[in-house]
């Protein structure tokens, strides 16, 4: 076959493509859709899965979070009068973890508190996190500004802070805030760092399920050291409901573990629960691993794009069954042409060539066309409905490869029947 | 020289039960520029013996040299290979390509034969200019009256400059004008040195060839020469 016939064939099927424009363009419809179906579709599952994933990850890999949460016996034993909760995560379990489990690579306590900052006569609803000055290995915490906490702040208690890029906006506007005093519950606390906004899964998560049962909607998170903590809030958190007064004790509200690799994440988890299985006698904590998220994460997305693909895969096999419906009409509309053709010399195979050539051109078109189609449909569906999408270079190559093959699979029974007609009846036929 | 010789050519077609005799041991042999016309009434095997003279068809016994070989037994893709460079077909019904135009129809054989885009364009203009179609090379079949499709079929039959060329009822369906024009466009060929073979039941036809070739019930009845040049 010689470049000069190849561009003849495709000459030739072009034109009687395009004699037939209408049978064409229904003829393609099928493929156009069925491409445009697949990118829609997967760009819309590949969306959906990397921003669930995209959450998980910035919880950590490698991290392993233990929340305190109230159990719920507690709940129901709930009776008139003043009385002391005591539950949640302590300082010892911290320390019993940083002594027992191998592999770690850092422990974080937090306390966290809902709270209202105040600078100048602003006003705005934080979460205070009291932690230590590892904090940054296990959040994604970007330093904008300034410092982060230091061994020192935490030895002698100083009362420093550091805020976020949401209550800096928020408390400060035009002002250097760096040395500036934020009044939280009644102290002053020194802002000696900015840092970017962390909008993990976690706080979300700990909202919830938080021990501090407090209102949601704060604005950001400002940072002080542990020790400070401690001393500045205490342990103890009053409650005042229609039943009385309810106070509850609560050490630290979470403890992230941080693990050298991932592969020690699972055997952490179990040691974990092991240990505090045995020096928790209430079930008041809850052990997140985001890893074991982000695997499910992943299955769920394998599923759905098996799903979603299998669906789409038979739309394109409808799509090229129409095509091989319409394939065979044509042959048979054109025994004649093939009558003739065959008697001027062409043999077998120069029919198959010509037909299937004129199939593959046709599902090929219709395959840019929902590619096209199929691109513009993430974009519009990220749009309207603010949907993540991602169409992925793979899927546009894949899909064009789909409808080549459709082409090539449902043309080339039609190519055949054409090529073996006998050339005398071909040639009588009307 | 023989440019076509049959010996004891025989095609037998299975119908239901029944076995046919189309030809039974037909012996003929055709010299290089000869006009050769076949007569018979209907089912005396002119069809049958056509489709065998132009390689559309394989014979159930004997030999057909077509040229050098014998091309009897050959198989499909070889025939395919005979037919475009030795045969020129014309039909009854000229049997052109609809989508293409004078010059396309005329490209065909020659495309079949892998000749290079620029030659095939070329002989195809020389070809039409040949037939008189000169002025009319990008005129779809659909556009062209029946005399002038004939003409355009005349042409492509030459394209590939075969052995023999294979005329079926050529004027068929044409009126007595434009039918004996096309005629003497056969006859302009014949003394050109082609070599002609006409099948036809039309008498004023085969009085133009100079053997005449009477088929009855699958057999030569007889052969009938006339002078050339009548």
């Amino acid at each position: 076959m010689t470049w000069y016939r190849l561009r003849q064939t495709i000459k030739l099927g072009a034109k009687s493509l395009w004699m037939h424009r209408l049978r064409s363009t229904l003829t393609a419809l099928g493929i156009i859709f069925g491409v445009c179906s697949v990118i829609a579709m997967l760009a819309i599952g590949e969306g959906a899965s990397q921003e669930a994933q995209d959450q998980i990850a910035r919880l950590g890999s490698r991290n392993v979070i233990i929340k305190t949460i109230k159990p719920p016996e507690e709940e129901r034993a709930d009776v008139q009068g003043a009385r002391l909760q005591e539950y949640g995560l302590t300082y010892a379990d911290a320390e019993q973890f940083k002594h027992t489990i191998p592999d770690i690579q850092v422990v974080v306590p937090q306390r966290r508190l809902m709270q209202e900052a105040w600078y100048l006569n602003r006003k705005v609803a934080i979460e205070v996190i009291g932690t230590i000055p590892w904090y940054t290995e296990i959040a994604p915490v970007d330093i904008r500004q300034g410092r982060f906490l230091e061994s020192a702040d935490l030895k002698y208690r100083q009362k420093v802070c550091i805020i976020d890029e949401e209550i800096f906006n928020k408390l400060f506007l035009f002002d250097d805030p760096l040395g500036a005093d934020v009044k939280i519950s009644g102290d002053f606390y020194r802002v000696i760092g900015i840092v970017s906004k962390v909008e993990s899964a976690s706080e979300n998560g700990a909202s919830e399920a938080d021990s501090s049962g407090q209102i949601g909607g704060v604005a950001g998170n400002v940072y002080i050291p542990l020790t400070t903590a401690k001393q500045r809030f205490g342990e103890i958190n009053l409650q005042i409901g229609t039943s009385g007064q309810n106070m509850e004790k609560v050490e630290l509200q979470q403890i992230t573990i941080q693990v050298k690799k991932t592969e020690h994440v699972l055997p952490t988890v179990e040691i974990l629960n092991n240990l505090l299985s045995r020096s928790h006698k209430k079930k008041d904590y809850q052990i997140v691993v985001p890893l074991e998220l982000l695997r499910q994460a992943a299955q769920t997305k394998k599923i759905f794009s098996i799903v979603l693909g299998s669906i789409a895969a038979i739309s394109l096999l409808v799509g090229g069954i129409g095509i091989m419906n319409i394939m065979l009409a044509t042959v048979s509309e054109r025994t004649r042409e093939i009558g003739i053709r065959r008697a001027l010399g062409a043999k077998r195979r120069d029919i198959i060539f010509q037909f299937l050539s004129e199939t593959v051109m046709l599902t090929m078109a219709g395959g840019l066309l929902g590619i096209v189609l199929g691109s513009l449909i993430p974009f519009l569906v990220t749009h309207f409905a603010s949907m993540p999408t991602i169409v992925t270079g793979s899927s546009l190559i894949l899909s064009f490869g789909i409808s080549a093959a459709i082409g090539v699979t449902f043309g080339i029974y039609p190519a055949y029947r054409a090529a073996h007609m006998d050339p005398i009846e071909s040639l009588r036929h009307e | 020289m023989a440019i076509v010789k049959i010996e004891k050519l025989s095609k037998n077609y299975q119908m239901g039960r029944l076995n046919v005799a189309a030809l039974r041991d037909v012996n003929l042999t055709f010299e290089e520029g000869q006009y050769i016309a076949i007569m018979g009434p209907s089912g005396s095997g002119k069809s049958t013996l056509l489709n065998l003279l132009g390689c559309l068809d394989r014979p159930t016994g004997g030999c057909y040299y077509l040229g050098k070989d014998d091309v009897a037994q050959m198989e499909d893709d070889e025939l395919s290979m005979i037919r475009g460079q030795r045969i020129g077909f014309i039909f009854q019904s000229y049997n052109l390509i609809a989508q293409l135009n004078v010059i396309e129809n005329i490209e065909v054989p020659m495309y079949y034969q892998g000749i290079s885009a620029r030659k095939s364009a070329e002989r195809a203009k020389e070809l039409a200019e040949l037939v008189g179609l000169g002025d009319r090379i990008d005129h779809r079949p659909s556009e062209l009256s029946g005399g002038q499709q004939q003409r355009v079929a005349i042409a492509r039959a030459l394209a590939n400059d075969p052995l023999i060329l294979l005329a079926d009822e050529p004027t068929g369906n044409l009126d007595t004008k434009s039918g004996g024009e096309i005629l003497h466009l056969l006859d302009d060929l014949n003394n050109q040195g082609k070599t002609l073979i006409v099948v036809t039941h039309d008498a004023q036809v085969a009085k133009r060839a100079e053997m005449v070739i009477h088929l009855l019930d699958g057999t030569v009845e007889r052969i009938e020469r006339n002078s050339k040049g009548n």
